[in-house]
């Protein structure tokens, strides 16, 4: 990698993206860090439908959060790593590879993460319009599928630029697992005999 | 209680999958169908809805998985194999205890089917399965996930059709029946899947295929499936004013497919990597034989690439540095798939045969020769016929044909789904069609390549019960059995046999035949062997005809037959005089039955068990 050290290059901010989506998934101190700060990486745009942690006002009175079962999280991960190699890949150190090298395994992780979107999920975008269009939103609008960003001042309806489209799950398909099923076991151990 | 479904089943050899039609809903050619999502392990203790179910089952060790790993919708008490996408990716890694291709062993003249004899290379500890038993096992699968789908529509009550390749022999059909009995399923049809092809092209027409066809035309089915290829010749025939279609010929068999096509790739692109100092061992094998079929596809799919890269992951976790990058090109796909299988030979081209070696072979007969378009003009040559007798084809068929000239082609199978290889076929025929001056042939369009087995099973069973278009044709041989000559023996020479017709072609289901004059004498409480013979073009013989002569092409010689006369109320020893019977059942197999004079009845066995010294 040519990129200077100040300043990561794609395949490590890649690798970096990913690190820190399973960090904070997995680790709850970890994202509370991220939560806190605000410094820490922000989660990498991922397909699964695992909520990443919001980051919840600082308020004295907490809302009561929804408590989520890692079962179907710790699923996903398990169909990444076998179709597509996801948590291989992001374990790896890329500094000592050249590009041509992560290329090539990209191809693996690309093909392997389309297939499990394709085989488990139907996303559909939120909004139909081309990106690059302008949008009217009313009053009232969903305000959790559309996000407002740059000069957010006055009154619906707003008008703007679609700058992208949004991805909605529009079905699941997960696995159904057997009772005694262990999901924590991502990739068993592999021992040839 | 009456059906409410007609349900099709493709018994594949790489692939099964479940079809069915709501007959409360069809009414005439206007079908509502669907295809059963099949629950199976993807995983240990991971169940997936797939629309098809591998045709592979898994024997694991005992301590291999955890307890209730093996767990499906529905019980699973007692069994210790697995069926289905788990056993597929399993067995990769641990093939010793992968059964594969039951389905081809089934066909398989040279073993006994009834044996545990898979997988054929594991170890003494593996508690093996015979072929028939890996079949049932697939069919019940299919069942209980439609008992489980539908409990308001219990399987054993609903019209069933399982297919089988046109070329299966009276032993395998019998035996793919049996399989579907032992899986409990009550009353299941047999259908050639050709035919399902036909019928499903036909149901997904809407009634249009009646434009698309004329009387006179003359249908020639391409079927190359994963494990095997399959040719029929279909006549449409105009009586009382409707199209019928009439299915007059049906090829050999042929073990040779998609799978191979695959499998040759990788090894030509593993001898690449060979010669660049890379050896891959067995699992990188596998998933360059998995990479390369997703090059083939891409190439055959996109005629302007020129290359397409393939990456072996690597097995350990270190998935950068351990990952091997090829790449596939376009002149080693056209050298390997289209000009290897599919080479733009002339019509007068015959596969090559070797003999054999000597020793008994104990894996499955693969064909010999690769190169599809080959068998293809080998069984067009031999058909060259098969129409003359027909109403309304005299005029089409000359004594100078060398070949029959199919006036359409319909294709099925997933290695069509490449328009390159089904024009490089279409191209083939129609050049043997120029030299004999005759009209070029036409695609039929509008196939599903993937179900439309299972689809035309389905649509099949709801034809059973009168609501659309039915395929005529009756048995696709002739049979025979070996008769020794009444000839003075003379050493060193066998004595010379005679063929006599126990069953003619065409033998519509339902009807029985009596072998006239002809007695046969049976040793009470002895087995008695009987030489058989089919043939796929002898098409005039009658039942009791008497052939002292007949070309090598003529007739095939098929596993012996033996009937034994049980010795209850006889004394062992004695002779009893009876006559034969042959029936066409309902049920799409052929019997043969012995009569005794007190009208006792007995059937023939088809599927011998085969001594040693064969």
């Amino acid at each position: 990698m040519t990129t200077p050290t100040q300043l990561p290059g794609f395949w490590s901010r890649l690798s970096l993206a990913f690190s820190a989506f399973f960090k904070a998934a997995g680790d709850a101190e970890f994202a509370a860090r991220v939560r806190d700060d605000q410094v820490g990486p922000v989660a990498a745009p991922a397909p699964a439908p695992v909520p990443t942690p919001a980051p919840a006002p600082v308020a004295p009175a907490p809302t009561p959060l929804r408590v989520n079962t890692p079962e179907s999280a710790l699923q996903l991960l398990t169909l990444l790593q076998r179709e597509a190699r996801l948590i291989d890949f992001a374990n790896e150190n890329l500094a000592s590879y050249a590009d041509a090298d992560i290329g090539a395994a990209a191809r693996v992780v690309h093909e392997g993460c389309a297939r499990v979107l394709k085989e488990h999920f139907t996303i559909a975008p939120v909004r139909t319009e081309a990106e690059g269009a302008r949008v009217t939103l009313e009053e009232g609008f969903d305000a959790a599928s559309v996000r407002l960003t740059g000069n957010v001042v006055g009154k619906a309806p707003f008008k703007g630029t679609l700058s992208h489209r949004g991805w909605r799950a529009t079905d699941v398909r997960l696995p159904q697992l057997a009772k005694e099923h262990d999901a924590s076991v991502i990739a068993p151990a592999e021992v040839e005999l | 209680m009456s059906a409410r479904y007609a349900i099709g089943i493709d018994l594949g050899t790489t692939h099964s999958a479940l079809s069915y039609v709501d007959l409360e809903a069809s009414d005439g050619e206007k079908t509502a169908h669907g295809v059963l999502p099949i629950p199976q392990l993807s995983a240990p203790g991971t169940v997936e809805d797939l629309p098809l179910l591998p045709s592979f089952l898994y024997l694991p060790h005992p301590d291999e998985l955890a307890p209730g790993e093996l767990a499906l919708p529905w019980s699973t008490e007692g069994e210790t194999a697995v069926a289905g996408e788990m056993a597929r990716s399993r067995g990769a890694t641990t093939p010793i205890r992968l059964v594969s291709s039951a389905k081809s062993w089934l066909c398989h003249p040279g073993v006994d089917r009834r044996a545990a004899i898979l997988p054929s290379d594991a170890p003494e500890e593996v508690a093996r399965v015979s072929p028939l038993e890996a079949s049932t096992r697939y069919l019940q699968h299919l069942r209980r996930a439609w008992d489980h789908a539908h409990p308001e529509a219990p399987f054993d009550q609903q019209q069933v059709t399982v297919t089988i390749p046109a070329s299966f022999d009276p032993g395998a059909r019998e035996l793919t029946a049996e399989a579907a009995r032992n899986a409990g399923y009550a009353s299941a049809t047999l259908l050639e899947e050709p035919q399902a092809a036909l019928y499903s092209w036909i149901q997904g027409s809407n009634g249009a295929w009646r434009k698309q066809v004329k009387a006179g035309d003359i249908v020639l089915v391409v079927d190359v499936g994963g494990g095997t290829s399959d040719f029929s010749l279909i006549a449409i025939l105009e009586v009382d004013g409707k199209l019928e279609p009439h299915r007059v010929a049906v090829g050999d068999h042929i073990l040779l497919g998609g799978d191979n096509m695959d499998l040759a790739l990788a090894h030509l692109v593993a001898r690449k990597l060979a010669a660049n100092g890379t050896q891959l061992d067995a699992w990188q094998m596998r998933a360059l034989t998995y990479g390369c079929r997703g090059a083939k596809e891409h190439l055959l799919a996109d005629p302007n690439a020129t290359t397409w890269p393939i990456v072996v992951p690597s097995r350990g976790s270190k998935l950068i540095g351990g990952s091997i990058r090829t790449e596939l090109t376009r002149e080693e796909v056209t050298a390997f798939i289209t000009d290897g299988f599919f080479p733009r030979v002339e019509a007068g081209a015959r596969p090559a045969t070797r003999t054999r070696a000597g020793l008994t072979q104990l894996g499955l007969p693969y064909a010999q020769d690769a190169a599809i378009t080959k068998h293809l003009s080998a069984f067009l040559a031999r058909q060259a016929g098969a129409t003359a007798e027909l109403e309304g084809f005299a005029g089409r068929v000359s004594a100078e044909h060398s070949f029959l000239h199919p006036s359409a082609v319909l294709f099925n199978g997933g290695v069509f789904k490449s328009s390159i290889l089904s024009q490089r076929v279409m191209d083939t025929i129609n050049d043997w069609l120029y030299m004999e001056g005759a009209e070029p042939a036409r695609m039929l369009e509008g196939a599903d390549l993937d179900l439309a087995v299972a689809r035309g099973a389905a649509y099949y069973s709801y034809a059973r019960r009168g609501g659309g278009v039915r395929i005529r044709g009756g048995t696709a041989r002739s049979y025979y059995v070996g008769v020794e000559s009444s000839m003075p023996a003379i050493p060193g020479m066998e004595p010379p046999i005679q063929a006599l017709c126990v069953a003619p072609f065409g033998m519509e289901e339902g009807s029985e035949l009596e072998l006239p004059g002809q007695e046969f004498g049976l040793v009470v409480g002895e087995p008695v062997h009987f030489r058989f013979f089919g043939s796929t073009t002898r098409r005039q013989d009658q039942i009791g005809d008497v052939l002292d002569f007949w070309g090598p092409d003529e007739l095939q010689e098929m596993n012996e037959i033996q009937a034994t006369l049980p010795a209850e109320g006889r004394t062992p020893g004695d002779v009893v005089q009876v006559k034969l019977h042959a029936l066409a059942t309902e049920a799409g197999t052929l019997e043969l039955a012995a009569l005794s004079p007190e009208g006792q009845r007995w059937n023939v066995e088809f599927d011998v068990r085969n001594t040693a010294s064969q």
